[in-house]
């Protein structure tokens, strides 16, 4: 399962109207615990694929070690990835599924239809090793702020 | 030398993200790596002992693959490295 904030989930999701016709891209930090990955911040990365940014995307591993040494900081880890589909399903391609190398991690991908945010689905990859990976579909918990007013 | 270790590979490291190693070469950090915790080797080397295409290994900042001496690259006691897998997709179809 992935748990995440409301409003990390919708900034997620407007970064791929913002970038909309092309795929947007980005890091989930947080903590994997009793197999539920818990996002506690969300990090947008550029799209490195500006020769065919509307149909793939790619995170400069640079910007990825950079980003990992802020998660580290803050004690948190890599739990997962964000990406958009411009006028396409929610659902991961064959290109997702033979790009995607971080075993136990969460791939969200949210349709992007007409520039609108649409279906957001989440998928976790399984396995051990490149040979016997698969995606499975993810139950997203999303988390509502609590009102610190509330008695 | 320490190497950094993505996520999920520390199923390997016993949950460690971060391995200290021996060697004097970048190549030599790896198979200290590989020997200490033999669980990465196939997910880190193909058959034929290369690296797999998507795995990226920095020399602190440096993508190894662009560093003159690529692995065989030398080391030093204070240097990091990173190991990271690499992060693409997306819809494809024209």
């Amino acid at each position: 399962m992935l748990r995440i904030q409301f409003s990390d989930y919708e900034s997620l999701r407007k970064h791929g109207e913002q970038t909309y016709p092309h795929e947007c891209c980005g890091v989930l930090l947080g903590r994997s615990v009793d197999g539920i990955n818990e996002v506690e911040e969300i990090v947008e990365a550029g799209n490195t694929r500006t020769d065919s940014a509307h149909n793939r995307y790619q995170i400069a591993p640079v910007e990825l070690i950079r980003i990992q040494r802020q998660a580290r900081a803050k004690s948190l880890d890599i739990v997962g990835f964000y990406h958009s589909h411009p006028d396409h399903p929610a659902q991961w391609s064959a290109t997702d599924i033979a790009e995607a190398h971080w075993l136990g991690c969460s791939y969200i991908i949210t349709r992007v239809g007409k520039g609108k945010a649409d279906v957001t689905n989440s998928f976790l990859l399984t396995g051990t090793t490149e040979e016997d990976k698969s995606f499975e579909d993810e139950p997203i918990e999303i988390l509502m702020a609590v009102s610190a007013a509330t008695k | 030398m320490t190497i950094n270790i993505p996520t999920p590979l520390r199923v390997y490291t016993n949950g460690q993200g971060s391995v200290p190693v021996t060697g004097d070469t970048v190549a030599a950090a790896l198979e200290s790596l590989v020997n200490e915790h033999p669980g990465l080797r196939t997910n880190l080397f193909s058959a034929d002992g290369k690296l797999r295409s998507f795995v990226n290994v920095y020399l602190n900042d440096e993508d190894v693959r662009y560093l003159n001496l690529k692995e065989e690259s030398p080391t030093s006691p204070a240097d990091e490295l990173t190991i990271i897998p690499s992060i693409a997709g997306g819809r494809a179809l024209a």
